[in-house]
């Protein structure tokens, strides 16, 4: 069958089980969006390119599946740079597919031209200029097999005009890949996980370290079980949040720089660390080099490269984690039936010591200014945690990530490793195309709301009702708290101010439902107006208290045993939370 | 300095050595020499890399090299079991009377001369690394005047070939389910 490249390109998408792409179209990608007005693909139109790739991230955190965006050549693709460096950092599978200026005219600084591969080279897991409208079905079917395969990761292709209007044979679905120096791991190696189950049933003092890899893998069932039968409290970092239920008792909470202190504590003084599609991240080791200096590491991940990278491996496991974790509960089970279960009592009882004297903290007084904690905790009351919550970057993410109960995966969609502020908004919208029904819930800055507002009006238009709670503070919360505590309160560029602009008003500008609320008193009242609003987006302006701060906190570079507790705690028990008091050392190591 | 070689096989299509490349820079490895060229299969050009054990995590580098879609396989060739050469030209600039005496050190050193003027000779060298290495010194007194050099390309000795599947890939994940 002859197509042109373009009708190719729309039909690889329909054939590859696309469902919905976000784009907005320009000279250099005008002839794919011909086909695409005849096609079965939903296209939400996107007020800016990098809505776009926010919005293919959402889609990809909510559903698992691969998220898409389309943009023109040079400041349309360049536009979805952010969108995809946010998606490497964050291990996300997600096509960009973006029009470039005709093959004849690369390289001569023709209008619109931007070498979007080069750019992307180093924030993309792949990427591909197509030079023959012959193998577009071939190079989507490739863009899509890498992004979701292996550790996922966002990939670009780029389609010079003139291909997407030259005419190709359209030949049988799947095409033959090309891909001869892409491997994908195959089973982790029983032997490791047999030595790793044997540590697991001598530990005394146990943490399973749970990332991101987690939830990639639909791992969370096997993690629960591995869990109970070892006996051992876990830890989810801020890509893991739902990968186990925070209502369960051997659930530890976020570990890292704002971490639960029971999650901080428990790792640095456990003796054995089962990390799980989990990369020894900076934020969550504080100084590399105390980090959890007593422990025996086995690091089970998909990508190799991980392994080693930032913490010496005693037992890597190169791996899908879901099958690693279905293993190490096989074999943990098998040594449990020849010694009996894991001697860890002693450890939950000095962890549930710890929890019960330095639990995430704050007060909000009657009357008093409005805490954004007790925003977040009425939320997850109201919703029961059956919502998707999505959050930007800053003191609103920690808020939200500490102290919403996630009991499900895929229920927290945030940007972990890059921090990019913006991301809330469009990445909800992406989570709503992709869970049409739910409750899709963004907790925002009011610094990152005005970033990428403008995605509003396609949420209205489109019909995504989705919810935007902005924790507005007047500032840039986080860096003004850094100022605060570095900096001797020297102020600097950090003030937004709360009136400008009146929030109520621009959500009913972009045809949303705006609220306000300034009271403890009437957070339920008004959440519960959001939540049962489901024909338009809501905005809520909650004007929070400006001085809050995020607690505990380890200060950037410093070791984790130097963890704050914040103003909540008596110089008293800051001292016993550093000295430790309950020891965990009296739990005897094996 | 403790150096590594990698040898590198990788697809032949554009864009991949800015791929590699690049890949160094962002990841703030050093890269002492790098050398590409076709192989015997066209579809396939192989680099030889040299990265400096002492500033850089040579099985990272190795590990990171095999995550690009493009690479086809990384081994680090141990350079005792490896040949190892390294093409240099070499311009001198020479007074008359001791052009002699150089003659005789560029004998000694297998080198050839490929081109002379009155005042100049370029030598052609190709040798191992150390070699290289002491012959410029040895030319240091004449005047060296211009100098390019290939970077270092290397093959492991005996009957194995790199396209072996039992060579030992450094840091690279068993290919069970190999994407095709």
């Amino acid at each position: 069958m002859q197509l042109t490249g373009a009708q190719a390109l729309v039909r690889s998408l329909e054939q590859q089980g696309v469902d919905v792409v976000f784009g907005l179209p320009g000279g250099a990608i005008l002839p794919a969006y011909d086909p695409l007005r005849s096609s079965s693909l939903r296209h939400v139109l996107v007020r800016h390119e990098q809505g776009a790739g926010h919005a293919a991230e959402g889609y990809a955190w909510a559903t698992g599946r691969t998220g898409v965006c389309i943009a023109t050549s040079g400041p349309g693709a360049t536009n979805l740079v952010t969108a995809l460096a946010d998606a490497y950092m964050d291990s996300v599978p997600v096509v960009a597919i973006t029009g470039q200026v005709p093959s004849a005219m690369i390289g001569s600084d023709a209008f619109q031209e931007a070498d979007i591969t080069g750019i992307t080279l180093p924030v993309t897991k792949h990427n591909e200029l197509v030079t023959d409208a012959e193998r577009i079905p071939a190079a989507i079917a490739e863009a899509f097999h890498v992004a979701s395969t292996g550790r996922p990761g966002p990939v670009l292709v780029d389609i010079p005009k003139d291909v997407l209007q030259s005419p190709m044979t359209w030949r049988d679905w799947p095409p033959a890949m090309e891909l001869p120096g892409y491997r994908v791991p195959g089973a982790p190696d029983p032997e490791r996980i047999r030595e790793a189950a044997r540590l697991l049933r001598q530990a005394r003092r146990p943490v399973l370290y749970v990332g991101g890899g987690v939830i990639k893998s639909g791992g969370h069932a096997e993690l629960l079980a591995l869990a109970e039968l070892a006996r051992a409290p876990v830890t989810t970092t801020l890509m893991a949040r739902g990968a186990f239920p925070d209502t369960h008792p051997l659930a530890l909470g976020m570990p890292g720089m704002h971490g639960c202190y029971t999650a901080v504590a428990a790792l640095q003084e456990a003796d054995l660390l089962v990390a799980l599609g989990a990369r020894f991240d900076d934020r969550v080791t504080g100084r590399l080099a105390d980090f959890a200096p007593r422990a025996t590491v086995v690091h089970a991940d998909i990508d190799p490269a991980e392994i080693g990278k930032n913490r010496h491996a005693d037992v890597p496991i190169v791996g899908d984690v879901r099958a690693t974790l279905a293993g190490l509960a096989e074999s943990l089970a098998a040594v449990i039936g020849a010694d009996g279960p894991p001697d860890t009592g002693g450890w939950l009882r000095c962890i549930d010591d710890w929890k019960r004297r330095f639990p995430l903290r704050y007060t909000q007084e009657a009357g008093g200014p409005l805490k954004p904690q007790h925003v977040v905790e009425r939320l997850s009351a109201l919703t029961r945690g059956d919502a998707v919550v999505v959050a930007g970057v800053g003191q609103h993410q920690m808020h939200a990530a500490q102290h919403f109960s996630f009991t499900r995966p895929r229920s927290w969609i945030n940007s972990g490793g890059l921090g990019t502020m913006g991301f809330a908004v469009p990445a909800a919208m992406g989570a709503q195309v992709g869970r049409p029904g739910e409750t899709v819930v963004a907790i925002d800055g009011d610094g990152c709301f005005q970033m990428t507002a403008q995605e509003l009006a396609t949420c209205a238009i489109e019909h995504l009702p989705i919810k935007v709670l902005i924790f507005n503070n007047g500032f840039l919360g986080m860096v003004r708290q850094w100022q605060e505590l570095f900096y001797e309160e020297r102020y600097s560029e950090v003030e937004l101010g709360t009136a400008i602009p009146d929030y109520v008003k621009l959500a009913e500008a972009y045809g949303c439902l705006g609220l306000r609320c300034e009271r403890a008193d009437d957070v339920d009242a008004v959440l519960e107006k959001a939540l049962a609003t489901t024909d338009v987006p809501t905005v809520v302006d909650f004007r929070v208290h400006d001085r809050e701060g995020v607690f505990p906190m380890v200060p950037a570079g410093r070791p984790n045993n130097e963890i704050t507790l914040g103003p909540e705690f008596s110089a008293e028990e800051q001292r016993a939370a550093t000295l430790r008091e309950m020891r965990a050392q009296e739990v005897p190591a094996r | 300095m403790s150096t590594h070689t990698l040898s590198v096989l990788v697809e032949n299509k554009p864009g991949v050595l800015a791929h590699v490349a690049g890949m160094f820079s962002r990841r703030a490895f050093n890269i002492s020499s790098l050398a590409v060229g076709p192989t015997e299969d066209e579809r396939v050009s192989r680099m030889t890399i040299v990265v400096d054990g002492a500033s850089t995590p040579v099985e990272q580098v190795a590990k990171q090299l095999d995550k690009l879609v493009r690479v086809l396989k990384v081994v680090e060739l141990d350079d005792h079991a490896a040949v190892e050469r390294e093409l240099a030209l070499i311009k001198v600039r020479i007074d008359p009377a001791l052009r002699g005496e150089l003659l005789e050190v560029a004998t000694v050193f297998h080198t050839k001369v490929v081109d002379m003027s009155p005042e100049t000779i370029i030598l052609e060298a190709t040798s191992s690394p150390g070699k290289l290495d002491s012959l410029l010194a040895n030319l240091e007194r004449y005047g060296t005047c211009e100098l390019v050099r290939t970077g270092r390309i290397a093959m492991s000795r005996g009957s194995a070939t790199i396209t072996d599947p039992g060579l030992v890939v450094t840091g690279a994940p068993t290919p069970v389910a190999a994407a095709v």
